[in-house]
């Protein structure tokens, strides 16, 4: 029977907080740029889009010291959340959890941006000839439409979260119980003598919750699906 | 009521419309590309004038002089799509109360039961509309547009998409509904037997323009707007009453101010009120009462005038007690003939030329 260590109980555990505060605190931020980018027309539009999907095009090494640079203690806005809210982010796991939603916010945006364009603005028309107003329209209407975009955001961003590695470990180092996700922790087991075994371990504890997350994406999708075609 | 006037520019196309529509059905009849869509449209407030007003029942809905412009959900207007338009992720049930459950108590003016019971789809309540017949869809795109209290019903060509077995399925339910809910209805349509069966007023629409408007059967009679009506069905309606039904023989036999019309078989109880159709170009003339003829129809009347037409072609206008048909003939048979405006003449027509698709029953 395999029985998970405490270790890679402590690894796990923050891997799944890190990466699912990632996706839940970034998802209407994802989803009100996916909207603006899917229906707006504005000065600037292209600037934007290439701002929200630089991070996966630079290396996350630079992305995690950007944000040590911003956010750090001393910088100019880490200070600020210090001096005001007493937040620090730094070599604390809510860092680690920033830098994750940094680096997989551009996955998101693109899937639920593709759903938001392949939505019938006739239908949302008809809302508003019901009485819906523009807001409500979108709650009632446009976002229950993008569903399975909104999904695949999810899953996509929350799979790149587990894998992040790059700028969480320039950002938020590596602190046993605080900032030791699963691929950090592996990587620690890989520079030290005898750590063979414990690092296939946490391998396959990678693998396994990366392909749960798929499939549970998968099953929520056809369900959805089924639910339109009636 | 609602009062229209208004212009709108689009690339190089210009609406420059003056409408008005009160109870009753009210087509906008016109070729593709006449604006009839823009201008419900507009009505609706899913897109805006250049510059103009327009108003439903003395409340301003759009006026540029003033800025005035509600939003489209404050309207209250009853939209039914060409393509239904219904929400796939909602039953038939949360699709028709969309609107409904936006109406408050007080100003619900259709009972939810008695939209679901005309339109017969109470069945349909717990599915999802992909799983629905196109027919089906449209109705319920019709109850749904009704139970939100519209105070006039906009229909895009509702049964354009639809099959013609689909079309005669629906096309009574919406003749139904004008008068069992007091709800006016602006119905666009190219599509001469619908506006046939469903129109108590026509505005013909070219270019943008509506060129002429005024009661259906008014309108379809004109010579002058033949080109706009319809080229090979041009012809005159009259209104007429089903009088009697000969069995044997197939026919039946219907009551005008000008006589009595045998036309094919109706499938429609004696007394009832119809509208028929009878084309131009199958009716013919004679200066004296015919003997013994295989044409069941010889109508008496007086020639009203003599127009001709592209093609030495002659339109002969006949008022036959009251009831004015139109003959095509050729120019070679108005002159041999002598036929003038003020001289009596007899109107033939075959009983076989008018069927099904040229009779509509109507309140």
């Amino acid at each position: 029977m395999f029985t998970l260590t405490p270790l890679e109980i402590e690894a796990l555990h923050l891997s799944l907080l890190v990466s699912g505060w990632a996706v839940a605190a970034s998802l209407p931020l994802g989803i009100l740029c996916a909207w603006v980018l899917a229906r707006l027309t504005f000065p600037g539009k292209t600037l934007l889009d290439g701002i929200i999907h630089l991070p996966l095009v630079l290396p996350p090494v630079v992305v995690g010291y950007i944000l040590l640079v911003m956010l750090g203690r001393r910088g100019p806005v880490g200070s600020l959340l210090f001096d005001w809210f007493g937040v620090t982010l730094a070599f604390t796991w809510k860092g680690a959890a920033i830098a994750s939603a940094v680096i997989s916010f551009p996955l998101m945006v693109r899937a639920i941006r593709l759903s938001l364009e392949g939505v019938d603005r006739g239908l949302e028309q008809a809302a508003r000839t019901l009485g819906c107003g523009p807001v409500r329209t979108f709650f009632t209407v446009t976002l229950p439409l993008v569903t399975p975009g909104l999904l695949t955001g999810l899953i996509l961003g929350f799979a790149r979260s587990l894998s992040e590695f790059g700028a969480t470990i320039t950002f938020v180092s590596n602190i046993p119980g605080e900032t030791r996700t699963l691929p950090i922790a592996l990587y620690a087991l890989t520079q030290v003598p005898g750590g063979d075994e414990a690092a296939i371990r946490l391998c396959v504890i990678s693998v396994m919750v990366a392909f749960a997350a798929l499939l549970a994406s998968e099953i929520l999708a056809r369900r959805v699906q089924a639910r339109m075609k009636g | 009521m609602l009062e229209l006037s208004v212009k709108r520019r689009q690339g190089d196309f210009l609406l420059d419309l003056d409408l008005t529509a009160g109870p009753g059905v009210t087509a906008l009849f016109g070729a593709s590309g006449s604006g009839k869509t823009s201008a419900i449209n507009l009505v609706a407030g899913l897109a805006l004038p250049d510059s103009g007003r327009i108003k439903i029942d003395g409340r301003v809905l759009y006026e540029s002089a003033s800025g005035i412009d509600v939003a489209p959900e404050k309207r209250r207007i009853g939209y039914v799509f060409q393509e239904h338009r219904l929400f796939p992720h909602l039953s038939v049930r949360s699709n028709l109360t969309f609107g409904w459950n936006r109406v408050p108590k007080a100003e619900r003016s259709v009972a939810f039961d008695a939209v679901v019971e005309v339109l017969g789809i109470a069945p349909l309540l717990d599915r999802r509309p992909a799983g629905l017949s196109g027919g089906e869809k449209q109705r319920v795109a019709i109850g749904r547009a009704l139970l939100a209290s519209p105070r006039i019903l906009l229909m895009d060509e509702p049964l354009a998409s639809l099959d013609a077995g689909r079309k005669a399925e629906l096309l009574p339910f919406i003749a139904d509904l004008a008068r069992r809910f007091t709800i006016p209805i602006l119905y666009v349509s190219h599509a001469m037997d619908e506006v046939l069966r469903l129109a108590d007023t026509l505005v013909l629409m070219a270019n943008g323009r509506a060129v002429a408007s005024g009661p259906t059967e008014e309108i379809l009679s004109r010579a002058d707007l033949r080109h706009l009506t319809g080229h090979g069905e041009a012809g005159a309606v009259i209104r007429a009453t089903v009088s009697h039904h000969i069995d044997e023989f197939g026919v039946t036999a219907l009551g005008f101010s000008g006589g009595t019309l045998l036309t094919g078989r109706v499938e429609l109880p004696p007394g009832a009120s119809v509208r028929v159709r009878i084309h131009a170009r199958d009716v013919a003339l004679a200066t004296d009462a015919p003997g013994r003829l295989s044409v069941r129809n010889v109508l008496a009347g007086r020639v009203l005038s003599v127009t001709a037409t592209a093609d030495h072609q002659v339109d002969v206008m006949l008022d036959c007690g009251g009831a004015v048909i139109w003959s095509r003939i050729t120019a070679l048979a108005q002159s041999q003939l002598c036929l003038e405006p003020g001289m009596n003449a007899f109107a033939l027509l075959k009983a076989v030329t008018v069927t099904g698709g040229d009779i509509a029953g109507r309140p």
